[in-house]
């Protein structure tokens, strides 16, 4: 059942790096992480990868596997073709650590700027009524392992380095949609806080074009684009046809103004 | 040694789980500049692994539930040997952390007047599992760290800083505890990316580092579950307590071998799965132990109704707590029962509509169908028990969570006492919210009892520091071991001779292994440089294991009893002489450890009344009793 298969994984740092060749025994019913593993265990014992719970569960074991975004404990070896070499490199949108490992910071600091669930004022704990049909729409979401391999694959930021700044990627968005549809949420009522146009002005949705690549490469088959992107989307398009929201914007706008002039 | 990076916090939570997460938040809100500790990224700690769900007794889908009943469950899972106190504060306070979640965005599954909807779990006598689908554990560490980022959203609303009151320390490692004199002064790590040490100041640290089970080959535990905490503090002064209890999940993947190990949620069987064996029998109705005949069903068809109607019929026998259901799996497959791949076979494709189980056990339907082309809603799975949980920890207050170390604080699976000699499904989540909280409300409370914060010693961080190096080596080792060549020989030698069924000739060869283990680790080296170096890293986890797995087999021949977590073949019955007993480990010297009898704290009468008098007299002695002789 086992067989001698050719690897060719990237190794180096952030001062740049190459591929090693390296043949490796594969058993049946085992994944790439495995392979990892069994170089670790003989042939190269620092190189470095991320992984936790090598069940698909926390998300940590993200890089391209001959090219595609994918976890490494979720792909199984008998998926890809034995006679050619695989190529296992990191994740391409984040800068190297060392090889496999990526610094994936990025994420952490979005995840921050996405103004957290606001609860409601006037509902003490345990009186929280939500209906399954209601709150199913955001556990989609929450289904997120946040492998980050969305962030990756989205050509917004895989070769713009320019538009991280503006923009939060699908990950982010999806949890910007996450909390406007939370039935409970009481961003808007308590805050003044538009999560629709939030996720227009402050997360970039408008450099999103819904090409859908997020969604291809989601472990778990979560319908990112249809299902929290362009919703999203057709929420802030009615905004802009909503008269109260465009006054309150066009004053706010005014302010700033009159801020950044006296500044 | 060059100058060290230093931070000064009020409270250091080493463990960014849920217990770790909900320690700092508490910690945070009573006003303490607060550091978590993180062994890996935030967010991605054990507590993503967990399935089933989070037990409270809320009454949302039974309402004759409340916390006397929960209590009532609990000890008789640890068959008497809780830390009643604990199991007190844990059934009485779970709900209102349960509640607490949704204040920080938690969207459970509900039911349908739109409360939290709860289910059905092994040795809980009412529906009481708060769940989201069979990922409860990911939406708990995730709404945590949520709550934790919309702490430092408040904070830089305030100051501009994010990190102003708490700070996450990801992919950081915590090596050695530092102490002034015999008080918590902080603790020693290093930066994974760069390898760089770095040095935490503060009066006190909640440990929160979560189980042992990578010292097993079989096991459900991922790689950050090297019993850190429990060694920190073992070394540091602390005393650990029933260290011969690991609880074996009854259902883990046996095939293919790659993944065997991997969690099956207990959920199968909550929500109507059956274990047979290879002749078709549901064979759990020939194990309900005398302890339990009054509660389980005798019959299929009995088991069956209780489904649909809990009120009128007895539980099935699949649902008996995880001790019995893993030995009974474990009896079949040694009498030749088992399945092609050593495992009993568990169903739910012939129990429930395909679209049923995909809703309600949509990991488990990915799971075996990515990794063992197996499709559970036409075909059975197959499983054998895995090592999932140490019931043994870090001996604590159950009101404060402080250890015998002063500002040495513990919640969470890194603590001892709580689940007894075995722990209920469900009961784990709301032990971190519940233990988490009063560990961080602690260690807010001694800092606040302070009058002068403890000093670091110098000579005891350089120490640390040149400890924490050595596997570098330094070129001249003859005979130099490798770290995964020992951990492989470690994780095989506690399965085949430490595992679920004990020999005290079997556990005393594991003694002399370990012995021979430790010395060999003494001549560890590793290969490359320190930034993000696995095999590094690896070396310093081994010495924590060594120690951990040490405690374990050292205990386990002392208890001779069968009892939970712990099963002797050649004590095969409970013992209610040891029921009031606990084995505390401390350490001896830099690596070695020593075991003590000590006397548990009788339980309080009004808990005590809660049970009927012929079920105590299973468990307990008859000086113990109400109105028995007293000594």
């Amino acid at each position: 059942m086992s067989y001698q298969q050719k690897f060719s994984v990237w190794r180096g740092d952030s001062d740049g790096g190459d591929f090693v060749e390296y043949d490796v025994e594969v058993n049946e019913g085992e994944v790439v992480l495995d392979v990892v593993h069994r170089l670790q265990a003989t042939e190269a014992p620092d190189l470095a990868v991320r992984w936790n719970c090598k069940a698909g569960k926390c998300g940590s074991c993200s890089a391209e596997i001959n090219g595609r975004p994918r976890l490494m404990c979720m792909t199984r070896m008998s998926t890809l073709p034995q006679d050619t070499t695989v190529s296992i490199t990191p994740m391409r949108t984040f800068p190297v650590i060392r090889d496999l490992v990526t610094d994936v910071s990025f994420n952490y600091e979005k995840a921050r700027e996405v103004r957290a669930f606001v609860p409601p004022a006037d509902l003490a704990p345990g009186e929280y009524r939500m209906q399954q049909v209601d709150v199913e729409r955001s556990q989609e979401f929450r289904k997120c392992i946040e492998c980050f391999l969305c962030q990756n694959t989205c050509h917004v930021v895989r070769d713009h380095e320019e538009n991280k700044l503006a923009f939060s990627g699908p990950r982010f968005l999806m949890r910007v949609a996450e909390l406007d549809m939370h039935p409970l949420d009481a961003a808007e009522d308590q805050e003044g806080l538009n999560r629709k146009a939030a996720a227009q002005d402050e997360h970039g949705l408008g450099y999103c074009n819904i090409t859908k690549c997020c969604t291809e490469v989601c472990p778990e088959h979560i319908k990112i684009t249809d299902n929290a992107l362009i919703p999203l989307k057709e929420r802030v398009v009615d905004l802009k046809f909503d008269p109260m929201f465009i006054r309150r914007r066009k004053r706010k706008s005014k302010e700033k103004e009159q801020v950044s002039e006296e500044g | 040694m060059s100058e060290i990076e230093t931070h000064s916090y009020d409270v250091i939570v080493i463990g960014a789980g849920g217990s770790g997460l909900r320690a700092a938040i508490a910690a945070r809100e009573a006003g303490k500049k607060t550091a978590i500790i993180s062994k890996s990224l935030f967010g991605k700690a054990h507590t993503v692994m967990a399935e089933g769900g989070c037990a409270a007794a809320m009454g949302n889908v039974n309402p004759n539930d409340n916390w006397m009943v929960h209590f009532r469950d609990t000890m008789r899972g640890g068959k008497f040997l809780n830390n009643w106190r604990m199991a007190e504060l844990h059934a009485k306070e779970a709900p209102d952390r349960v509640w607490e979640l949704e204040t920080y965005g938690a969207l459970f599954d509900r039911t349908p007047e739109g409360k939290i909807s709860q289910r059905n779990f092994g040795g809980h006598t009412y529906p009481r599992l708060a769940h989201v689908g069979d990922r409860t554990g990911l939406e708990m560490i995730r709404t945590l760290q949520q709550k934790i980022v919309s702490l430092q959203q408040d904070d830089f609303a305030r100051t501009g800083d994010y990190e102003a009151n708490i700070k996450v320390y990801a992919e950081c490692t915590v090596t050695d505890l530092i102490k002034d004199g015999e008080r918590i002064a902080g603790a020693l790590a290093y930066w994974r990316e760069s390898g760089r040490h770095l040095l935490l100041e503060a009066p006190a640290i909640v440990m929160a580092t979560g189980g042992v089970g990578k010292s097993y080959k079989v096991t459900s535990n991922s790689w950050e579950y090297t019993g850190d905490g429990h060694a920190l503090a073992l070394r540091a002064g602390a005393s650990l307590i029933n260290m011969e209890f690991l609880q074996f999940h009854p259902t883990g993947m046996v095939w293919p071998p790659s993944v065997k190990g991997i969690l099956v949620t207990e959920s199968v069987r909550g929500d109507g799965g059956v274990l047979t064996n290879s002749e078709g029998k549901r064979f759990m109705f020939d194990y309900i132990p005398d302890v339990f005949k009054d509660q389980y069903a005798t019959t299929e068809e009995e088991a069956d109704r209780w489904y649909t109607d809990a009120d009128n019929n007895k539980r099935p026998p699949e649902l008996l707590p995880r001790d019995e259901v893993a030995r009974a799996i474990n009896s079949e497959v040694q009498a030749g029962r088992g399945s092609p791949h050593g495992g009993v076979f568990l169903d739910v494709s012939s129990r429930m509509p395909a679209e049923t189980i995909i809703k309600r056990l949509p990991s488990m339907h990915h799971q075996f169908k990515e990794l063992a082309d197996v499709d559970i809603t036409k075909e059975p799975m197959e499983v054998g028990p895995t090592c999932h949980y140490v019931m043994g920890g870090i001996e604590v207050d159950p009101d404060t969570g402080q250890a015998s170390v002063p500002g040495l604080f513990a919640a969470g699976e890194c603590s001892g006492g709580m689940h007894g000699s075995n722990r209920l499904g469900g009961n784990s989540l709301s032990d971190l919210l519940v233990f988490g909280k009063r560990a961080g409300d602690g260690a807010a409370a001694y800092v606040d009892s302070l009058s002068a914060r403890p000093v670091l010693d110098e000579v005891e961080v350089k120490r640390a520091q040149e400890r924490s190096v050595a596997p570098f080596g330094d070129g001249s080792q003859d005979g130099a071991e490798n770290p995964y060549t020992l951990h492989q020989e470690l994780q095989q030698t506690m399965n085949d001779l430490v595992g679920i069924i004990r020999k005290e000739e079997e556990v005393r060869q594991a003694i002399t292994k370990l012995g021979e283990l430790k010395e060999r680790a003494k001549n560890l080296v590793v290969e490359g440089h320190r930034q993000f170096n696995p095999g590094w890293h690896l070396a310093l986890d081994l010495r924590n294991m060594l120690l951990v797995s040490e405690c374990v087999a050292n205990a386990a021949v002392l208890r001779q009893e069968s009892r939970g977590g712990h099963t002797r073949d050649d004590y095969t019955t409970m013992d209610a002489e040891w029921r009031h007993k606990l084995l505390v480990c401390t350490a001896d010297g830099d690596d070695g450890v020593q075991i003590v009898e000590q006397e548990q704290i009788p339980m309080r009468s009004d808990l005590m009344e809660l049970f009927e008098l012929d079920e105590l007299k299973k468990y307990f002695t008859d000086a113990e009793l109400p109105g028995g002789a007293t000594a």
